[in-house]
């Protein structure tokens, strides 16, 4: 395996080597704040790209076809588009938060998009709380949703919004009980040594049944976190327009659109990581050759590929069921998800407990 | 005093809090004191993170600024119409206000200044999930599981209420 610390730690050697150490590690972080946006920006483009190509196949349409090859460079025009667009100013709306929203939405999502380990040796913030921080910094994008409902000065963004915080804030406790549920079975919430441990299998296959079902709770609180159909409430537009975002043009309205993309590549990517062994290659215990073959692939193909798998799965669902109505999705979280996530957790508690896994 | 790069994040940590803590209670709008207010927690978990206790930063973000403000807007916004704005303070009101927190400042400074500080001794590296979890979860010295379960029982007395208020007659 590639492990990508030598790159790094042979930058960090070649910078103190000429400079102090304070003001090389100031360096780094500026280089990897760079790197991170870049990146963002990139898979923001491809899942754009992604979701429309999805989308038409699965409408048995042909998608965007005219500009660049099969209408590969259609998302880079509509991105320059975006930027040139004027951004309204709404008059009576509360200026300074309705400024703000977008930027708070962007920070969580930046925030929980930096823990994703690409490579070996290629995570930015890896806490030995990994996942603890994780969670936090994915539950701040509900502040800037509820900001930006509230701040347009409309009533249907403001219902939006209130959807969205009931649904993310219901929905964050079922992703929490999925995950803690893989914990029990690694003992270790940081996300590298996550990985590490699927050397010998990954976790769905290590934990069996509890693992299933906790991997199909996740995939379904996923979806209704980052407010993608059937649990696209907060901005169903047969009833509320666009909902928190109505009032939003330009790049205002780029950067929720941007985040949302991003959430459910982030969203993917956690799945591929704590169920499906991130960058960890295929390993099958016993069979020396053919996982010798497995570690010739680099790792970040694996850990993509494994992610726009995850990510395949949720346009799947996005593009299959309608929509729910409000009531009903709170009671699939409360009376469904939660009891059953809890029942989960006690049955991989006895799993570990008495050794019955992998 | 040499300048490192963890006294310039301190300095910009701090200002970042005490401008936004100041501007969390003069401002008029209740919505924008509790985004003032959410800046604050943001500014105190930089500061853990700086202190390299994670634990207690991601808590710090996941309760505080994840949880508690949350909160706060929905039931701002659930309460108070737009366009709200705070009355002006009256004389009397604005005294008072101002020689308690004199008041606070000055305990506060005199037990900062009285007060014998171990020498910091910075240590590299975090602590231990390990660690937080037995300490949270022992009987012993040193436990906190008596705190732990009285939480537990005061959250679930919360949750009874709640339904209590609201469930249909």
């Amino acid at each position: 395996m590639f492990d990508f610390g030598v790159v790094t730690s042979w930058i960090h050697a070649q910078l103190t080597s000429v400079m102090p150490e304070g003001l090389a590690v100031f360096l780094e972080c500026v280089a990897i704040g760079v790197c991170l946006l870049l990146l963002y920006v990139v898979i923001a483009i491809i899942m754009i790209y992604m979701e429309r190509k999805v989308c038409a196949a699965f409408q048995c349409r042909l998608g965007p076809q005219r500009v660049g090859k099969w209408g590969s460079l259609q998302v880079f025009c509509d991105v320059f588009k975006m930027l040139t667009k004027e951004i309204i100013i709404i008059r009576h709306s509360d200026k300074f938060l309705y400024n703000l929203a977008p930027y708070i939405v962007i920070l969580a999502s930046v925030m929980a998009f930096a823990c994703i380990p690409i490579n070996k040796g290629m995570e930015i913030l890896d806490f030995n709380v990994g996942i603890l921080f994780f969670m936090a910094a994915s539950s701040i994008g509900v502040v800037g949703i509820l900001l930006a409902g509230w701040s347009s000065n409309n009533k249907f963004s403001l219902i939006g919004a209130m959807r969205s915080g009931a649904q993310m804030i219901s929905y964050e406790l079922s992703i929490g009980l999925s995950i803690l549920t893989i914990v029990v079975l690694t003992d270790t919430m940081q996300f590298s040594e996550i990985v590490m441990r699927q050397a010998d299998g990954w976790f769905i296959f290590k934990g069996h049944i509890p693992a299933v079902i906790a991997f199909i709770i996740y995939l379904i609180a996923g979806n209704a976190e980052v407010n993608r159909g059937p649990f696209d409430l907060p901005e169903a537009e047969s009833e509320l327009t666009a909902g928190y975002h109505t009032e939003y043009s330009g790049m205002h309205f780029g950067l929720f659109y941007v985040a949302e993309f991003v959430n459910l590549f982030i969203i993917s990517s956690i799945a591929a990581t704590v169920f499906l062994g991130g960058w960890m290659p295929l390993h099958i215990p016993g069979l020396d050759g053919f996982n010798a073959v497995m570690d010739a692939i680099p790792g970040f193909i694996w850990f993509f590929a494994k992610a726009l798998f995850v990510v395949w799965l949720l346009m799947w669902i996005k593009w299959t069921f309608p929509r729910l109505r409000i009531d009903q999705i709170l009671t699939l979280e409360w009376k469904y998800l939660v009891p059953i996530g809890l029942l989960n957790l006690l049955l991989m508690v006895v799993v570990v407990v008495f050794k019955l896994h992998f | 005093m040499e300048i490192t790069l963890d006294l310039i994040v301190f300095i910009v940590l701090a200002l970042f809090i005490v401008v936004s803590a100041v501007l969390a209670v003069t401002t008029k709008r209740i919505l924008r004191a509790a985004t003032y207010l959410l800046f604050v927690l943001f500014g105190t978990a930089g500061i853990y993170f700086q202190l390299n206790y994670s634990f207690l930063g991601a808590v710090q973000l996941l309760v505080y600024a994840g949880g508690m403000t949350v909160l706060y807007v929905f039931s701002i916004l659930l309460t108070s119409s737009e366009g709200d704005q705070a009355e002006k303070l009256k004389p009397g009101k604005m005294v008072a206000g101002l020689v308690s927190s004199l008041a606070a400042l000055g305990i506060c400074l005199f037990v900062m200044l009285k007060h014998q500080f171990l020498p910091s001794s910075f240590e590299h590296g975090e602590l231990a999930m390990r660690t937080i979890g037995h300490a949270l979860m022992s009987t012993g010295k040193d436990g906190y599981v008596l705190p732990f379960e009285v939480i537990s029982i005061l959250l679930l007395a919360c949750i009874v209420g709640g339904l209590m208020i609201a469930r249909k007659r």
